[in-house]
């Protein structure tokens, strides 16, 4: 993308008022997508967007500026505006020497997006809105949505780091609406990998879409949920999102030392139950949030974050690890070459245990069965979270009854964690999902096996 | 009609747009939309700047219609090369859509733009040095609020100064301006084991209108009102909403009134019209003409002109948002609602909701509630909200209110209800307006009857 020796004149005009470290982020993102809406394929758009980050730090204080540029001359002016911003006071040249390192994500992306006609594209999305429609009479409404993107980074740095790296991502998605006398109901698929249009080789379109119609008719019988506390178990691969909201965001170390982290100062205590083990993985290949390098240029680590219910790390990047005088962990992530980075989660996911899901469910009595949760948030200075559920049931005597009705559950993350008192066999990752934080999102993966939490308030509306 | 630009910037915008939109073929339609903007962001913490960003970006977004199919492409720079390759990927991607009767550009509607330009150069000419002193001082202020306060998450001085233009081979040109700076913090309270954080804001068209000391106060109290905050038992509850929450009430609602759900049956009050749907207290409008609004505007993002629109009068639905495609397919003219940004297409949205002040102060609302739940924040509106069935669902922090007066503070808790209902149970709006920085003019509201879920 850029020329060495012009990423090593531009580190040396970065550092040359006193930096103390600088980073030249460069990004060449392609997006595609598809939409088909109200029985019809509205519209192809197309996308590019080009351009470098520059930072630079001083003491405390880092000073950034962003550059659509990629030109010397312009990569130059980015680095003055940002070591401008930072206000080194030094002088002195600082000759940067690069040393080129390689990226690898351990497996080939098979079918280039890109490469694939649009016709193709377009031919899934009606057949997804067929086999939708196909389901029932009370499907009133199906949108499908088809979404590639090819984003490649480059990282340099005045530590001599120089690294590029090339990501695939496709998604695919169905959202039906159902009308029956109770008015209306939805129900959404998803399938994202960190691969190519290979991911219509592992899934199977139809059944995707007839599921997420199946989902929106269900509903349309759905009770209110209850209002209140009781024994709320959660399904395989739907409820990662659990832990992402829970502990996930109160375990990133920028978070923990500006003391807004419940979590801060427990590592190497009990925080969650024995055989809870939580891991943060941007090496999972194929994975929604599988990454190479983090966008700091670090490669990608398996971080367990909870062993047997002891909290033994959070996640870094680069600049709070600098402080630590530790190494990063691989989870310094920026949404673009306009943001800069900070820390973030890759793809999430609690370890499976040894129970029989069946008679996890079979041995509660009263409560909820939560098969798919939606998105979530937490205040991570109280620990205190919620997250949606898409598709949840009673559980009366030990069995799977009426469905429920959307609403919102809440918890306390330090509580919830140590609430876990089931954990089934039958680990699998969840639906694609994206993070947000401080107003950048990230892609992001999650997993869980069946597992039941003793106590949760569920946010509905029946007494 | 007859336009000018408001500065030779803009000008040079909007001929840009005029040249591309120029390269119509014929039996196509061509737009393009180019927006330019510079900020800086400078983020304070600890008493040092924890980072300084300044930046300027640009874009084009490029639709094209062609025998009722539209395609659509964009690129994040304005290089002739770029803007040359996003031309062709949407004529290319207009050839895979599928025939729709309705879509199309806007055409001048003769509703001539109402003069609006909060411009302030001072936005983009403040020296750097006055923007760090600001962040710093800022957190300065919340630091030295509460002997609990013991620390701000961060604490950020922002500006940006943006311009856009939209020309299209139908003959539409517009183009506008427009700057505001803002300042936010979160406040860290400690107390014992618990830790609460509270966030204050301000924001104005001018350096000169921000108001650092209502930020900082607002940012102390939230987050040291909170301690010893612990569920209540499940009940059924009122709830007092101050402007910013009920504002996105009204945010709700107003999703849920734009021509293209309901055109989609995608609106619970889309064969609605003319029926009441909330009570006789609420009046909605939309209405970017509406200069107190930080969204107010001239244009829309099809370059029509920005319009009043009632949508709620009395309690009663007068009608819905359109854009041009959703209008000319409802047989209705465009309301001028197009929103969007170079990398989509227009849609059809909100863009400056006011909600009519009713009667009687925050307090005096107050005062008339026996038990409810006076709410500081919202969370899991993404997940806990469905806009299609209705059903809400929120988590909330906030005080009780007992005999008329804040009481006890409440965490971990949800309410629930569904927007329908809520509409039909406003008890109160006050007369408190208040302009929000996302464009939002609202009162106090008063909600009777949720579900409230706690221990």
């Amino acid at each position: 993308m850029i020329e060495q020796s012009v990423l090593e004149e531009v580190l040396g005009v970065a550092m040359r008022t006193g930096g103390e470290f600088a980073e030249v982020f460069a990004e060449d993102r392609r997006n595609a997508s598809a939409v088909l809406d109200d029985g019809r394929v509205e519209e192809l758009t197309s996308g590019r967007d080009r351009g470098a980050g520059i930072r630079v730090v001083v003491g405390e204080t880092t000073g950034f500026a962003h550059t659509a540029d990629l030109s010397e001359a312009g990569l130059i002016a980015a680095a003055q505006a940002a070591a401008a911003a930072a206000r080194g006071g030094g002088g002195g040249t600082n000759v940067v020497a690069l040393h080129r390192g390689t990226a690898s994500r351990g497996y080939d992306i098979e079918t280039f997006p890109g490469d694939v006609p649009k016709a193709r594209k377009v031919e899934l999305l009606t057949r997804a809105d067929e086999a939708a429609r196909s389901v029932g009479d009370a499907i009133s409404q199906v949108s499908v949505s088809y979404g590639d993107n090819r984003r490649r980074i480059l990282v340099a740095n005045s530590d001599g780091v120089f690294v590029e790296d090339d990501t695939v991502r496709t998604f695919f998605a169905v959202s039906c609406v159902a009308t029956g006398d109770t008015g209306m109901q939805t129900g959404r698929e998803s399938v994202g990998h960190t691969i190519g249009f290979e991911l219509f080789d592992m899934y199977d379109i139809d059944q995707l879409a007839r599921n997420a119609a199946e989902r929106a008719i269900t509903k349309l019988a759905a009770r209110p949920a209850p209002s209140g506390q009781m024994p709320v178990v959660i399904g395989s691969g739907g409820g990662g999102v659990l832990f992402h909201e829970a502990c996930g965001h109160g375990l990133e170390a920028d978070l923990v030392s500006k003391g807004a982290s419940v979590f801060r100062g427990r590592v190497g205590q009990q925080v969650a139950s024995k055989g809870v083990t939580v891991v943060d993985d941007g090496t999972m290949a194929r994975e929604w949030g599988n990454i190479a390098i983090d966008d700091e240029g670090n490669p990608a680590q398996r971080n367990v974050l909870i062993e047997d219910g002891i909290l033994t790390d959070y996640m870094w990047d680069h600049l709070r690890a600098r402080k630590e005088g530790r190494r990063s962990s691989g989870n310094g992530r920026r949404q673009s070459y306009q943001n800069l980075p900070m820390v973030r989660m890759t793809n999430t996911y609690l370890l499976a245990g040894e129970e029989d899901p069946e008679s996890i469910i079979a041995s509660t009595p009263k409560g909820v069965y939560v098969k798919h949760l939606g998105g979530g948030q937490v205040n991570t200075a109280t620990g205190d979270f919620v997250f949606g559920m898409t598709e949840a049931y009673l559980i009366e005597d030990g069995k799977v009854t009426e469905p429920l009705r959307e609403g919102n559950l809440i918890g306390n993350g330090p509580e919830v964690l140590q609430r876990i008192d089931a954990l089934g066999n039958d680990f699998a990752m969840g639906p694609p999902g994206t993070c947000g934080k401080d107003g950048q999102g990230v892609p992001v993966g999650d997993g869980v096996p069946t597992l039941r939490v003793s106590s949760l308030t569920i946010g509905g509306t029946a007494a | 009609m007859t336009f000018d630009p408001p500065d030779q910037e803009s000008a040079d915008l909007l001929e840009l747009a005029q040249s591309v939109a120029s390269n119509v073929r014929s039996g196509e339609q061509l737009e393009a939309f180019v927006a330019r903007s510079s900020y800086t962001t400078v983020r304070a913490h600890g008493g040092e700047v924890e980072s300084f960003t300044s930046a300027v970006s640009a874009g084009i977004g490029v639709r094209v219609v062609s025998d009722h199919r539209q395609g659509f492409a964009w690129a994040g720079t304005l290089e002739p090369d770029a803007i040359a390759d996003a031309l062709a990927d949407a004529r290319d991607n207009a050839t895979f859509a599928e025939p729709d009767e309705w879509v199309g550009l806007a055409e001048p509607d003769g509703v001539a733009p109402v003069p609006f330009d909060a411009f302030d150069p001072s936005v983009a000419t403040m020296e750097a040095s006055r923007k760090i002193d600001l962040a710093l001082e800022l957190e300065r202020m919340v630091r030295a609020g509460d002997p609990r306060i013991t620390g701000v998450r961060v604490a950020t001085f922002s500006d940006s100064s943006s311009r856009f233009a939209v020309a299209t081979s139908t003959g539409i040109a517009g183009a506008g301006r427009g700057a505001w700076c803002s300042m936010s913090a979160l406040a860290l309270a400690e107390d014992g084991d618990e830790t609460y954080t509270g966030g204050g804001s301000t924001v104005g068209f001018r350096p000169d209108d921000l108001d650092l000391a209502e930020a900082a106060d607002d940012a102390v109290l939230r987050a040291t009102r909170l301690f010893g905050a612990k569920p209540v038992p499940s009940q059924r509850v009122t709830i007092i909403l101050e402007p910013r929450m009920a504002a996105t009430i009204a945010g709700l609602l107003g999703s849920t009134l734009t021509g293209e759900r309901v055109l989609k049956g995608r609106s619970p009050f889309g064969d609605r019209v003319g029926e009441t749907i909330a009570s006789p207290m609420l009046t909605l409008v939309d209405d970017p003409t509406d200069h107190r609004s930080y969204a107010a505007d001239m244009f829309d993002g099809e370059g029509l002109a920005c319009r009043r629109n009632q949508l709620v009068v009395d309690g009663v639905l007068q009608g819905f948002l359109y854009d041009s495609a959703s209008g000319r397919r409802a047989g209705q003219p465009s309301t001028g609602s197009a929103v969007r940004g170079v990398s989509s297409t227009p849609s059809v949205g909100c863009q400056a909701l006011a909600v009519a002040p009713g009667a009687g102060s925050f307090e005096s609302l107050l005062a008339d509630i026996d038990t409810g739940v006076y709410l500081q924040s919202m969370t899991g509106l993404h997940s806990g909200v469905n806009l299609v069935s209705g059903d809400i669902s929120v988590g909330i922090e906030g005080l009780m209110v007992r005999n008329g007066q804040l009481a006890e503070p409440v965490r971990e808790v949800t309410i629930a209800s569904t927007l329908q209902r809520m509409l039909l149970d406003i008890v109160a709006i006050g007369d408190d307006i208040e302009w929000l920085p996302g464009g939002t003019g609202c009162p106090t509201i008063v909600i009777a009857d949720l579900s409230l879920g706690g221990s």
